[in-house]
């Protein structure tokens, strides 16, 4: 073949240097992204010139155990194409004033000299604050220098601490996993400070409340590697082939080792490509789904076949074989609450016999009471709480039953809701009778109430139905009405299903995120889903469990960085609140609900002074009850508040704490939540870091701009509130700019940053040193900087300690003593005040006395010392030392490591004394390794220790192998380390096993943090019940109709509406990289809206058709992409487009500029989620609250008019 | 026997999430310059689709490859010298429409922007022109969009089909797609390296790496024709051509290529395969649905005697044999025989091999009822893509090869869900495993390979044997001692 050459003459060649020269390069560091990703990617990022050139990925993690995959390559598009921002037009080089403000700035300081003055001077002057807060987000900004901007920032903090409280200072990070250091240092420096930190998982709706529900556990999940155990994988609302990117070729590797796979999607998705079978459930539906296999499961592999794999692991670890009281009302019973062993004379006298519950025991036919539920866990005597089903009183065997169905003393008819007809229906269940304190009651398990609750026809009288085709609540052709899916597949899917679990003793899972999380009644959903695989033994095995992947990003070393993160190792408590409510409340949101609207969406009763009411009313109980947390905390200052108890004769703290309460209790002092939009109840100054929180985050964005920036907005939505609201006090008119001042840390100048005041450039992720870890796998890596960072930018943690030193000098003239101040802090899980209120009762009625921490919030009194504040951050403080580090209700001793710590790090030495240093971020790092069970083995060891005295078994052999371990920063850099065994966590990682959740439960029995320490199918709290949410059950997708999104829009026949969904994309991480040069031409060079193909040619609509998408909210203007790949009906934004990257002006809303996929949306909270204090259900951050649903929303869309206009 | 070394390759598609990342990592490193902005060395497109360039599979539109003219061959092009005459009129020649026009936005404005009444917002601006325009077409542009009446149904694989084949496609239309992505084939008859009147396109003789001479490249573009694949690409700003060097410099320092390093879904493989070119010229020639098998004939078996003996006389090295041996690409395409070419009828012989994907069944209450299938995973006959469509992508019309690959993969999954579940009758096993031809040592190793394998077993790079290719034209010592010294010339470039 004359014509082709193979050349091997090196002389003809020499040419060829040209590539290898630019494939050489003079260093490879170590890094990867630091926020909002689950990946945890390492990253070798390629240095030549001193000029980042790119990166590729590592591929140096530690082996698992023989048999699984490997970790290597990770990392996505996304990722590898993040070495475009660093040296970009888009980033920030230099701090950035808005103009506006810069020349009131300048001349107030001018004519004041003193910074706090000047601040004054403007704020005080309303012409002025308005004129640049209607210049946020219209250009203008103008470089500033860092001492100009910090004392700005400074001036605005102590001015607002002096006149309103810190209390009305407020900072948003999110998800600090990627980054911990950086989200840490603004966290710590706000804490110091006395200000709030935001919740995130919450807010973005990513947290599972079912997670809570069921375990007592924020989240927790298998690593990716464990996907490959599972022999039976549901992928539902979850999108891993696009999404989990670094971890889906353990889902394709798993098919090739004999998996099934199998997804529930409404459109044909990157998933459902690669999966066994698709099965095109409607939008929001799976919960219709799974409660009908689990009415396959329950009547052949449970009543029928009595698998004895099922039933053995169901009385073991789930509280199906507790007894639940039922409630006689006219003749109607209905399902109650647990029954007490306070109530049988038998355990009359045991310490928390309220606490403790009840099983029945088949060997003496009597109910016992077995070990591990709460009254067990927080009683004086240590060692009881443990999963052995044992007697509590004597330590004797229980023979578990599960149900009353032989032997019973009766069966009667129950009620049971059956929210998608609007209807209840009655089916017999067996009871015995109990002989109590409060008389003779009727009680079933929670298994029987399960069988009935499903329609599982077990011969009893009652209206069950006859069989898989009857129309009847949860049989496979109810579902058939919601779902689409023919009867047949629910009833195969659910025999593979089951099967499966018992030939391997449950290696069956879900994969489940945001498609299914973000949906109003998610927790319903998730439920029904966990249901499925607790009813099949699957939690707590390798290959099983439920598998939430979005927005956790677990944390690993959570104990000592959290210390440092709350500044904890000064003092407590910390100001932590959870988002949803903040910006619910502060952004004005609750001005425009209906409670009609929303009776309809969470279909419970009116009439109950439990359920009923508008949210606002439910959010504002919640507070005043303690079940959550809120800031600002009263109508005053906290500094006032004391100032004002003492001057009342107060002595001492629980003096102030006793003068407060009698005020609140009197009406003469209220909570600011009573009264939001008073001025001296507005949120004052906003710093942003490491996030988007004015656009990706923010549902109801044009809210957003409204209410706190005080800028143009787009939404024409009416108030509808007033005539609802009853606790509230409505203003006529909201108030619109409620903030001050509005700071953004960035690296790229994203939508938050444009209609920030001040923008503080920030050290990308290859310039600055910082710890990384995820769920995703089992390692902890570092960032690292590669380059230093680049032009004016800093890293967080520099930028927060400076903002401290400036503080900190300011302070000498306006805050030269220690302030006292009084702090409010809910009820807290974890905490002996999940027995704070088994009741729900209202002391503002009268019903109960208001205690704190006890029927209303706690309250502590702090010192605040602002002009150590700088020393404070820099050193790790004494309170460590004394009280030891712990999470999850656990503590465990850290003092020697401590003054280790002293020995062999950096020091700060003032005022007398010597801490370890936390100058710099890489020294924190070192801190937090040096202190964690997860990367010190002799920690862990201990914390296994302090563990087994609670438990009362063995535990510490989880821990003695690794004894000797120990990491360092430097560590890091050479390898990625994978985590040691922990109580913090549930999973065990030991010789390289996987990381699958709950197996330290299950083979080890510690009890979950629940009540009875079990999972739970049955929900005994108050507030569930009468919400109908006690047992698993679904409720309809709302309408359109009941939404509030068309109040004022009108159709007409050009538009088209559709169910507006917004699902994590392929080409952004939320809006990072989404407006990146090479993810931007990738895709189609903007963030499309996508529809049906024949829903488009309804409207005239033909692929990349500039279109408006609209609705009361706000405005999107795009291009289509048209496939049907969609189903009709149904429309992805995917999450998040911002809206400065070739976004044109909206015909439709006077030619303003148009918004992002959160212009569109509102927040709704479901109010059951706000209840609290007792068991599980009980506040900590991040872990319990209502989220910020965002799915149910409707919009119209059409042909946008003419050109686009810019 | 003419014995060669050749850098070879598998994609394992069943296994490929269309994520993208091999595309970045390879912009990264080498196309991320001026009038290299639409060069994609490596992309990956959603099958059925246009792919990119827009429609590059028809061979009437873009006359690449090569044509058989009675018992030779000869690029479609034109003869074998005779693309000259095309040097300054190549009617075939794909044009910035059927690429696309480079595009940023105006990130700048964003912070210099003056204060106004309105949000500013970046503009999306032509990289070409400079100026605002409206972005039509991308290098990706009908990503995940399947199901689509504008792209889908232009695939010219759909095209191609009969009209109850097309109507079986758009049927089910709303739930067919893959994703594959595409780098240079480095092929054994490549048409790019023939179609040169500059003599600037070899085959190095080590590897069988396929590069451009930058230095002798004269910017006349008949490669861009004469591949099928559409896999070289002008530069408008150097008016030299460039393509995929499967980073030979990285392959030379012992790393996998950039693309390969980065293959999150681990889909690829690469190692060397020992091939007798003697028989290029026949094998190029044999019936479209002959090709593929023709091609695995002439793949010589690296553990044969004869053939090491060969090897050795036609000068491989040693340490190439052995890394031969150790080629997870031998496996796939020679011992297991489930890895087959793309369009093996352009008759470029190309040395990227593909394995099928799997496509899952779907249900669906739908105007009747459609039910899953009975067995526990799909079977063959429930594929939902016209084994047609596959068989024009993969070999060259021939059913029977892809249906003989798809047994092997369901065979695969069928023995290991016995193995460690056992919950599947053991006849339904065994008859799947003599269906597709497989003993459990095999299906063991092939599970094996697509699942557990580390980077070094995936991707096995050949010892490049550096100091003895520079001892040919200068002393390895003085050449480290002189190494990185001195200015570094680009090539003379044309303009």
């Amino acid at each position: 073949m004359s014509w082709i050459k193979d050349i091997v003459d090196p002389n003809s060649r020499k040419w060829e240097e040209f590539y290898r020269n630019r494939n050489q390069c003079d260093k490879v560091v170590r890094s990867t992204h630091g926020v909002n990703c689950t990946g945890s990617c390492s990253w070798n990022v390629h240095v030549k010139d001193g000029i980042v050139g790119w990166e590729l990925q590592a591929t140096d993690y530690p082996e698992l155990e023989p048999g699984l995959p490997p970790y290597e390559p990770r990392g996505c598009q996304r990722g590898i194409s993040f070495s475009w921002y660093l040296y970009s037009p888009l980033r920030i080089k230099y701090p950035y004033l808005r103009g506006v403000l810069c020349d009131l700035w300048r001349k107030a300081k001018a004519e004041h000299g003193d910074p706090v003055e000047a601040w004054a001077s403007i704020m005080e002057d309303e012409e002025a604050r308005k004129s640049y807060q209607q210049a946020r987000g219209k250009g203008g900004f103008r470089r500033s220098s860092w001492d100009e901007v910090e004392e700005i920032i400074a001036a605005s903090s102590i001015y607002t601490i002096k006149k309103y409280g810190a209390d009305r200072l407020v900072g948003f990070s999110p998800i600090p996993a990627m980054s911990m250091l950086s989200f840490a240092g603004g966290s710590r420096f706000m804490q110091l400070m006395g200000g709030a930190n935001l919740s995130f998982y919450d807010w973005y709706c990513d947290l599972p409340n079912a997670s809570p529900e069921i375990w007592g556990e924020q989240t927790d999940v298998a690593e990716s590697a464990d996907w490959y155990n599972s022999k039976y994988i549901a992928v539902m609302g979850s999108n891993p082939g696009m999404t989990r990117t670094p971890d889906v070729h353990f889902l394709t590797e798993a098919r090739h080792n004999g998996s099934k796979v199998t997804v529930l999607s409404p459109d044909f998705s990157m998933s459902s490509k690669f999966a066994d079978w698709w099965l095109p459930t409607h939008a929001g539906q799976d919960g219709a789904f799974w409660m009908a296999v689990n009415h396959v499961i329950l009547s052949e592999f449970h009543h029928k076949a009595k698998t004895p794999y099922f039933m053995d692991y169901l009385k073991r670890y789930t509280d199906t074989p507790f007894l639940i009281e039922l409630d006689e009302k006219e003749g109607v019973y209905t399902a109650g609450r647990m029954a007490k062993a306070g109530d049988l004379e038998r355990y009359s006298e045991e310490e928390n016999g309220d606490f403790k519950y009840l099983v029945w025991d088949e060997t003496s036919q009597q109910p016992r009471m077995p070990l591990g539920t709460l009254g067990f866990r927080w009683q004086e005597k240590k060692g009881e709480w443990n999963l052995q089903m044992k007697d509590g009183q004597d330590g004797s065997d229980i023979a578990t039953g599960l149900s009353l169905l032989d032997g019973n003393e009766d069966i009667l008819q129950v009620a049971f809701d059956d929210f998608s007809d609007g209807n209840t229906v009655q089916r017999g269940v067996p009871v015995r009778y109990l002989e109590t304190a409060k008389g003779r009651i009727a009680v079933t398990t929670v298994y029987d109430l399960m069988m009935a609750q499903f329609g599982v026809d077990r011969g009893l009288e009652g209206d069950y139905p006859q069989n898989y085709d009857a129309d009847s609540v949860y049989t496979p052709a109810w579902q058939e009405k919601y779902t689409g899916l023919d009867r047949a597949n629910v009833i195969q899917f659910a025999r593979e299903w089951a099967a499966t679990a018992e030939q391997t003793e449950g290696k069956c899972s879900i994969i489940i995120g945001a498609g299914i999380n973000h949906w109003y009644h998610a927790n319903l959903t998730y439920r029904a889903g966990i249901v499925a695989l607790m009813l099949c033994g699957c939690v707590g095995k390798n290959g099983g469990g439920l598998n939430h992947y979005v927005g956790q990003e677990k944390l690993a070393p959570a104990a000592p960085w959290a210390s440092i993160m709350g500044a904890l190792d000064w003092s407590k408590p910390p100001r932590f609140m959870n988002a949803p409510s903040y910006h619910y409340v502060h952004t004005d949101q609750w001005r425009y609900e209906r409670t009609s609207d929303e009776a309809r969406i969470n279909p419970v009763s009116e009439d109950s002074h439990i359920t009923g009411g508008h949210t606002m009313d439910h959010q504002i109980r919640a507070v005043r009850n303690g079940w959550l947390p809120f800031f600002p905390q009263f109508d005053r200052s906290p500094i006032e508040a004391v100032k004002e108890a003492e001057a009342a004769g107060a002595s001492n703290n629980q003096e102030i704490v006793d003068w407060t309460v009698k005020q609140l209790a009197e009406k003469k002092m209220k909570f600011a939540v009573e009264d939001p939009d008073a001025p001296e109840n507005w949120p004052r100054m906003w710093i942003i870091w490491r996030g988007n929180a004015l656009m990706s985050s923010a549902k109801g964005h044009e809210y957003f701009l409204k209410h706190y920036l005080g800028t143009h907005t787009n939404t024409i939505a009416p108030e509808t509130a007033e005539e609802f609201v009853k606790d509230v006090k409505w203003h006529k008119e909201a108030p619109q700019g409620k903030l001050d001042l509005v700071v953004d840390i960035n690296f790229r100048m994203d939508t938050s940053a444009l209609y920030s005041d001040i923008v503080l450039p920030t050290a990308t992720w290859y310039e600055k040193d910082d710890l990384n870890t995820t769920d995703m796998h089992s390692f902890i890596h570092p960032l690292q900087a590669a380059v230093p960072p680049c032009w004016e930018s800093k890293s967080d943690w520099d930028i927060f300690k400076g903002l401290a030193k400036k503080v900190s000098q300011m302070a000498e003239t306006h805050l030269p003593e220690p302030v006292r101040e009084i702090v409010t802090v809910p009820l807290q899980h974890d905490t002996p005040a999940e027995m704070a209120q088994p009741e729900i009762k209202d002391w503002i009625n009268g019903e109960c006395e208001p205690i704190p921490g006890k029927t209303m919030p706690g309250m502590v009194v702090v010192e605040r010392d602002y002009v150590n504040l700088y020393k404070k951050f820099i050193s790790y403080g004494p309170e460590v030392r004394k009280n030891g580090l712990g999470a999850h209700g656990l503590n465990f001793p850290v003092a020697d490591f401590y003054d280790e710590l002293k020995e062999m790090a950096p020091t700060q030495k003032w005022g007398g004394e010597e801490y370890p240093s936390l100058e710099i971020a890489s020294q924190a790092a070192n801190v937090i390794l040096h202190l964690a069970p997860e990367t010190n083995g002799e920690i862990a060891y201990r914390a296994f220790e302090a563990e087994e005295k609670k438990v009362g078994l063995p535990l510490t052999d989880l821990a003695e192998g690794s004894r000797d371990v120990r990491t360092t920063f430097a560590d890091l850099d050479r390898q990625p380390r994978r985590l040691l065994n922990s109580p913090i966590w549930s999973g065990l990682n030991t010789n390289g096993r996987a990381y699958s959740a709950y197996c330290l439960n299950v083979e080890k029995l510690v009890p979950w943090r629940t009540l009875t320490g079990r999972q739970h199918f049955y929900l005994d709290h108050q507030g569930y019940i009468a919400a109908g949410e006690h047992l698993p059950t679904y409720k309809p997708k709302p309408d359109h109709s009941t939404l509030q999104d068309f109040l004022v829009t009108e159709a007409d026949e050009n538009s088209i509406m559709l169910n507006y969904l917004t699902p994590h994309g392929k080409w952004s991480i939320h809006s990072t990289y989404g407006d990146n040069h090479r993810m931007l031409t990738l895709s189609r060079g903007c963030h499309p809206f996508w529809l049906n193909d024949q829903d488009a040619e309804q409207i005239g609509v033909v692929d990349n058709d500039w279109v408006e998408v609209y609705n009361d909210h706000g405005v999107v203007v795009t291009r289509a992409v048209v496939s049907s790949r969609l189903p009709r009906g149904i429309s992805f934004l995917y999450h998040s487009p911002e809206r400065t990257i070739g976004v044109p002006k909206s015909p439709l809303r006077n030619n303003k500029r148009a918004g992002g996929h959160n212009s569109l949306n509102r927040i709704r909270l479901k109010p059951n989620l706000m209840l609290g204090g007792y068991g599980q259900f009980t506040y900590a951050w991040n872990y319990w609250g209502p989220t910020g649903a965002n799915r149910d929303t409707y919009i119209m869309v059409r042909k946008l008019k003419g050109e686009p206009n810019w | 026997m003419n014995i060669r070394a050749q850098v070879s390759s598998v994609f394992h598609l069943d296994k490929c999430i269309g994520c993208h990342t091999c595309s970045i990592a390879c912009k990264n490193l080498w196309t991320d310059r001026k009038g290299a902005e639409y060069m994609w060395w490596n992309n990956v497109e959603t099958k059925p689709g246009t792919g990119y360039p827009t429609q590059w599979e028809d061979q009437e539109k873009y006359q690449g490859g090569w044509v058989k003219q009675g018992e030779q061959l000869q690029l479609r092009i034109g003869g074998r010298w005779g693309t000259l005459g095309k040097i300054f009129h190549n009617p075939s020649m794909p044009t910035m429409d059927d690429y696309y026009e480079p595009f940023t936005f105006r990130y700048g404005d964003l912070t210099s922007a003056p204060a106004g009444d309105d949000q500013p917002t970046a503009r999306p601006v032509s990289m070409v022109t400079g100026k605002p325009m409206k972005i039509e077409a991308g290098p990706n542009w009908d990503d995940d969009l399947s199901g689509s009446n504008i792209y889908a149904a232009n695939d010219p694989g759909v095209v191609k089909l009969s009209a109850e084949e097309q109507q079986q496609l758009f049927a089910i239309e709303k739930m067919v797609m893959f994703h594959m992505p595409r780098i240079c084939n480095h092929c054994l008859n490549a048409g790019c390296v023939a179609s040169c009147p500059s003599g600037a396109i070899y085959k190095r003789g080590e590897d069988g790496i396929v590069l451009i001479n930058q230095d002798k490249c004269r910017g006349w573009r008949m490669c861009v024709s004469a591949c099928p694949y559409k896999k070289t690409y002008y530069g408008w700003s150097t008016g030299k051509s460039e393509k995929c060097i499967l980073c030979y410099p990285r392959q030379e320092a012992g790393e996998a290529p950039a693309c390969f390093h980065s293959c999150v879904g681990r889909i690829r493989y690469l190692g060397v395969l020992l091939y007798d070119a003697d028989q290029i010229e026949s094998v190029a020639q044999r019936d479209d649905k002959d090709l593929p098998a023709a091609q695995r004939e002439m793949i010589l078996d690296p553990f044969d005697p004869q053939v090491i003996a060969d090897a050795k006389k036609s000068g491989v090295a040693d340490q190439v044999i052995e890394a031969a041996q150790r080629s997870p690409v031998y496996k796939f395409v020679k011992e297991w025989g489930i890895a087959l070419p793309l369009h093996p009828e352009f008759r470029t012989l190309p040395m990227l091999f593909y394995v099928p994907p799997l496509l899952p069944v779907m249900s669906m209450n739908n105007q009747g009822k459609q039910k899953l299938a009975d067995d526990f995973f799909a079977t063959l006959e429930e594929a939902r893509l016209p084994m047609q469509y596959l068989a024009s992508l993969f070999a060259g019309g021939n059913e029977e090869e892809v249906k003989a690959v798809y047994r092997k993969l369901i065979a695969v999954r069928i023995q290991r869900r016995s193995v460690t579940v056992g919950d599947l009758p053991a006849e339904e096993v065994s008859k799947a495993c003599t269906v597709a031809q497989l003993d459990t040592e095999a299906i063991d190793a092939i599970y094996r390979m697509t699942t557990l394998t580390r980077i070094k077993e995936r991707i096995v790079v050949p010892p490049m044997l550096r100091e003895q290719a520079i001892e040919a034209g200068m002393d390895p010592e003085e050449h480290k001692q002189e190494m990185g010294f001195g200015k570094r010339i680009s090539p003379k470039r044309r303009w």
